[in-house]
């Protein structure tokens, strides 16, 4: 307890920090069930293509540490540009090859989620068995520095060196921190009005809210799945690249636990909710952070697991409820 | 159980089921004698290119027969009862560490007296995990359980008292016989001949021998067999069903659905446990790594696989899923991507699994008719 | 899953158009159902295709419609079994809905409404689309509670009783969009029925005691007297989304008597049948009723409820607004009104 209370201010960062990036990655997955009814167990491979992504851009154009603002002001947005594009494309691809063909055969839900299971260990098997791949191909020379240690973790270099830029309650806050919470905020402002505003995010509401009738009235149902799968994969791209610019390290098995953290998010603040995921990532991360304050940090992840259980148990359709279309009695 | 399904699951399946079942009674339970004693037999038989090369075969047909029990136990829970359950591993380890811990790390307790408390653990938690959670809808529960399977693994790292990340060795074995030896067949010479050196001890649970083990499961599969195959032909298996089908319409046709759910989960944790209960007394040694999630969605690949809702289309798919890795361990690098192909492009080709439950074969012909019909109105 | 309220859409919406989905409104009953504008008995029927799009038994559709039309046996004995809920003599109440009103949110889907159904009496509920004849039949069996106000069975108020028990008080119930269990055969959904009253568990039927092995012959001889009443005893191993639309519309029917319950409601059974279904339906009803049964029939076709009913509740938007005997009811001008002011488009 006195360590919560004597560090409720560094926690609070960190796990508004980490919430942020769950909430990010969470949005993939309350679209995807918004349009299709159907949890995208492969997202969070999604997610780690798009911290790798971030890596090798980084390698490519030599970040290191100690930089002048130019270089990295250039680093980090071509690691978001090769994050959110790399994860996006790789969304697309994954609803292209696991998804449509079976909806194209009206395949239950139970058959989605074990193509989506089969999708996912392919994706995060090319990414372990990268080394063999490229040597396969013969590249190994050329790409050693990319492919090395496929089973382990490959770190990135630090090129924003965390400064504190206030103090709250004896923590430091630094510019990494007040970027990621900050950049989380604004892309979810930006996704929100999309949904809201723009003729895409109208078909996806229209979609979410009763397929049947979208059709009806012209919509494109595979056009807005696609579109659905593209904005959730870029939104996790961007998540990737905060991940990488906050932790630094990733691994072709990273994904999967922060998948099953961000479906928390999502769950929690309301699945179908794109102002839930927000919501819901944020009380994830701080809850994660004080819990396991209070009961030892070897079981954080316990205590998100188990908040989930009892979010379901008292409050089923989470904390925001099910919007996007309509909740399913 | 049957390697010829394996083999050919398609063209062999209804007429060689039809066929089988139009025998007289009596060479019916000869055939399945027969079988049984094949089974039996199958770790000594050493048949080439079946057997395992690097790993001892005892073993792996332990390990098959293992998933086929999980997969049956499985299958009560998602085949029958229409449950999603992605944290079906934290029974089995609950069942494991039940044995582990009662007859190893924490008391002496004989292995009889182990077996059922573990199986009783394991429905307790399930009964634990199902009361508050079978409320909430399906697709939920599937991640609910996912994180129970997480709470028990990490529970079991970081709890010391249940050995923590290094487990619990030294688990006993069964009480033995020793009662004759069984000969094993020696193919080396390119054609069988009845290699008296190398046997197996009737029944004589050791450390090197997995036969035995593999033997004892084979039982424990006949008889869990025989529970799903009465259970389902009743009042409670039709009440799986509704539930499943329609669970609104099923209430309101007097099921209460809740108690059959629960039951469901409860039968299926009480069998994961059995399992793990099994699974512990063979290796001797367990911990919490022998108990990822991955294990989960394997075992749940195993019932979809092989096709939910027919027991033996599961067994099939727990055979698939746990025998092919073992056969092919040379290229066990890839096996995980190979494995995850499979499953993407079986969810694409053949969604009712290699063996779907016979009606849905004829509901499926009916559905294709459909689908020309609506093709033929949509081009109007 | 799906809000047994709002029946007219498709529900489910992972599966897309058209799925060959016995459980989801095969027939749409959003397709123009007549509004039986109160006409004298014996008017021309309004014309329509009955349910032809969208079909999705689709054989219906395209096949000589006699192919389906099964013909009943009357003449099985179907009553009702004992049941262990005290008899009511003929006549007497049986059910009473007393002053419910029910809300969502700020919704007013039942106001103050107040009827009784007597033993062996059909009673109809009828009422345009939207007038709360489902959302009465829910809070009957169970699906709703009521704001205010009570159900009473037997004298005795429902309370907080689960559907599943109300079920086996005796109130049984079919669905306006059918609703068996798609991929189990027409014996085994009748079945479930008949196991409403049975208590075989895991341990009876494991080790086959006496009291599974009674259950199971006694529960089979009934099921296949109902489906042989119905005349479905030759489809008795079909799985039910494979059956005819007619055919699945008798199998809720026979599922819903197969509880044994003193008071059958029956939810637009009609729904999509051409006229020369319906009168046989009808028939089919008065059958039962003279079996032993009583029966609450909602239909928003007039004219249908007329012939075969005692006595009419006519609901419009949430509340009462007439009952009594199929002549006052032609002839209340509240009732006429109501029916009038609706038109075509608001009614589907």
């Amino acid at each position: 307890m006195q360590f919560l209370i004597d560090n409720f201010a560094a926690l609070t960062v960190t796990g508004l920090t980490l919430g942020a990036i769950y909430a990010l990655v969470a949005l993939g997955y309350t679209l995807v069930y918004g349009v299709l009814r159907l949890i995208n167990f492969a997202h969070s491979e999604v997610f780690m293509y798009g911290t790798f992504a971030a890596l090798w851009v980084v390698m490519l154009l030599g970040g290191r540490p100690g930089a002048g603002v130019g270089p990295v002001v250039f680093w980090v947005a071509m690691m978001f540009v090769a994050a959110m594009a790399v994860s996006g494309l790789i969304a697309v691809l994954l609803e292209r090859v696991a998804y449509r063909p079976l909806r194209k055969r009206n395949a239950p839900p139970l058959i989605a989620l074990i193509s989506a299971i089969g999708a996912s260990f392919v994706l995060a098997e090319i990414m372990g068995l990268r080394s063999r791949i490229v040597a396969w191909v013969g590249l190994e020379e050329n790409l050693r520095d990319y492919v090395r240690n496929s089973r382990n973790n490959a770190g990135m270099p630090t090129i924003i060196s965390p400064q504190p830029i206030f103090t709250v309650g004896g923590y430091n806050v630094t510019n990494v921190d007040i970027f990621v919470i900050i950049g989380a905020i604004v892309l979810m402002v930006v996704l929100d009005q999309f949904v809201k505003r723009s003729r895409l995010g109208r078909g996806i509401r229209a979609v979410a809210m009763d397929p049947e009738a979208a059709a009806l009235m012209g919509v494109n149902r595979d056009r807005v799945i696609q579109v659905t799968f593209l904005v959730g994969g870029v939104m996790a791209g961007a998540a990737a690249a905060f991940y990488m610019l906050k932790i630094g390290i990733t691994r072709y098995d990273a994904g999967f636990i922060l998948g099953v953290k961000a479906f928390t998010a999502a769950v929690l603040g309301g699945i179908g909710n794109l102002r839930g995921a927000l919501v819901g990532g944020f009380v994830l991360g701080l809850a994660e952070n004080y819990g396991s304050a209070l009961v030892g940090s070897q079981w954080k992840d316990v205590v998100a697991f188990v908040l989930l259980i009892l979010i379901l148990l008292f409050r089923p359709t989470g904390l925001l409820g099910e919007s996007l279309g309509k909740a399913r009695a | 159980m049957s390697t010829a399904a394996t083999a050919r699951p398609q063209d062999s399946g209804p007429g060689f089921r039809e066929r089988v079942d139009n025998l007289p009674t009596a060479a019916k339970i000869l055939l399945w004698a027969l079988f049984a004693v094949f089974l039996f037999l199958l770790p000594l038989l050493n048949i080439p290119f079946i057997t395992t090369e690097g790993s001892d075969f005892g073993g792996v047909l332990f390990t098959v027969a293992t998933y086929v029990l999980v997969a049956l136990g499985l299958n009560i829970v998602v085949g029958y009862a229409g449950l999603l359950d992605l944290g079906y591993v934290g029974f089995y380890a609950i069942g494991a560490y039940t044995v582990g811990v009662l007859s190893a790390e924490h008391g002496k307790l004989s292995w009889v007296v182990v077996v059922p408390l573990a199986i009783v653990a394991a429905m307790i938690s399930g009964v634990i995990l199902g009361a508050p959670t079978l409320r909430v809808r399906g697709d939920y529960l599937a991640i609910v359980t996912l994180g129970f399977g997480e709470i028990v693994r990490l529970t079991l790292v970081n709890l010391e008292y249940l050995g923590g990340a290094q487990g619990i060795s030294n688990i006993p074995k069964p009480p033995g016989l020793e009662l004759f030896e069984v000969p094993s067949i020696d193919w080396s010479s390119g054609a069988p001949v009845v290699d008296l050196d190398t046997t197996s001890t009737f029944l004589k649970f050791g450390i090197n021998d997995f036969v035995p083990y593999y033997w004892l499961a084979l039982v424990v599969i006949g008889l869990v067999l025989l529970f799903d195959i009465l259970v389902k032909d009743s009042r409670v298996g039709r009440a799986w069903e509704a539930t499943r089908e329609d669970e609104d319409a099923a209430e309101l046709m007097g099921v209460p659905t809740f108690r059959f759910k629960l039951l469901a989960f409860a039968l299926g944790a009480a069998i994961g446990g059995l399992s793990g209960a099994l699974f512990a007394t063979k290796s001797g040694f367990i911990n919490p790594q022998s108990f990822e999630l991955l294990l989960s969605i394997l075992f749940l690949a195993a019932v979809v696989v092989g096709g939910a809702g027919n027991r033996w289309g599961v067994i099939v798919g727990a055979i698939v899923v746990s025998y092919f890795p073992e056969r092919f361990r040379e290229f066990a690098d890839f096996r995980v991507l190979v494995f995850g192909l499979a499953l993407m492009l079986l969810a694409i080709f053949r969604p009712q699994g290699l063996l779907p439950p016979r009606r849905t074969v004829r509901a499926k012909r009916a559905d294709d008719r459909q689908a020309v019909l609506e093709e033929g109105e949509a081009s109007v | 899953m799906s809000d047994p309220t709002r029946p007219t859409r498709g529900d489910d919406p992972t599966t897309p158009t058209g799925t060959p989905d016995a459980t989801s409104a095969p027939h749409p009953t959003s397709a123009p159902d007549p509004v039986g504008v109160p006409e004298p008995v014996g008017a021309a029927e309004p014309t329509r295709a009955p349910g032809i799009q969208g079909d999705p038994a689709g054989e219906s559709a395209l096949f000589d419609p006699a192919d389906e039309v099964t013909e009943i046996n009357p003449d099985v004995d179907i009553a009702p079994e004992d049941i262990g809920v005290p008899e009511v003599a003929e006549g007497e109440k049986l059910l009473e809905v007393d002053a419910v009103t029910l809300r969502f949110g700020g919704v007013v889907a039942l106001n103050e409404v107040s009827f009784h159904i007597n033993k062996g009496e059909i009673l109809g509920l009828i009422g345009p689309n939207g007038a709360g004849k489902t959302t009465c039949f829910n809070v009957m069996t169970g699906v709703y509670q009521p704001t205010s106000g009570a159900v009473r069975y037997l004298s005795e108020p429902l309370g907080k009783r689960k559907k599943f028990q109300i079920t086996k008080l005796g109130i049984a119930r079919t669905f306006q969009n059918i609703r068996l269990f798609a991929n189990m055969t027409a014996l085994e959904n009748v079945l479930v029925g008949v196991d409403a009253h049975h208590t075989t568990g895991v341990v009876s039927a494991m080790f086959r005691l006496p009291k599974h092995r009674n259950e199971e012959s006694q529960g089979y001889a009934r099921a296949m007297e109902l489906l042989t009443f119905m005349g479905l005893d030759g489809k008795a191993d079909e799985l039910a989304r494979n059956l005819p639309y007619g055919d699945q519309r008798r199998l809720e029917i026979a599922r819903a008597l197969a509880t044994s319950p003193k008071l059958l409601c029956l939810d637009e059974p009609a729904a999509g049948f051409n006229p020369a279904e319906k009168a046989k339906l009808m028939e089919l009803i008065r059958t039962i009723r003279d079996q032993g049964y009583t029966v609450l029939l909602i239909e928003h076709d007039m004219k249908l409820v007329m012939g075969v009913t005692d006595r009419i509740v006519v609901l419009e938007f949430g509340r009462k607004i007439a009952e009594g005997s199929p002549a006052e009811i032609r002839d209340n001008p509240a009732v006429i009104a109501a029916y009038l002011g609706v038109d075509e488009e608001d009614a589907s």
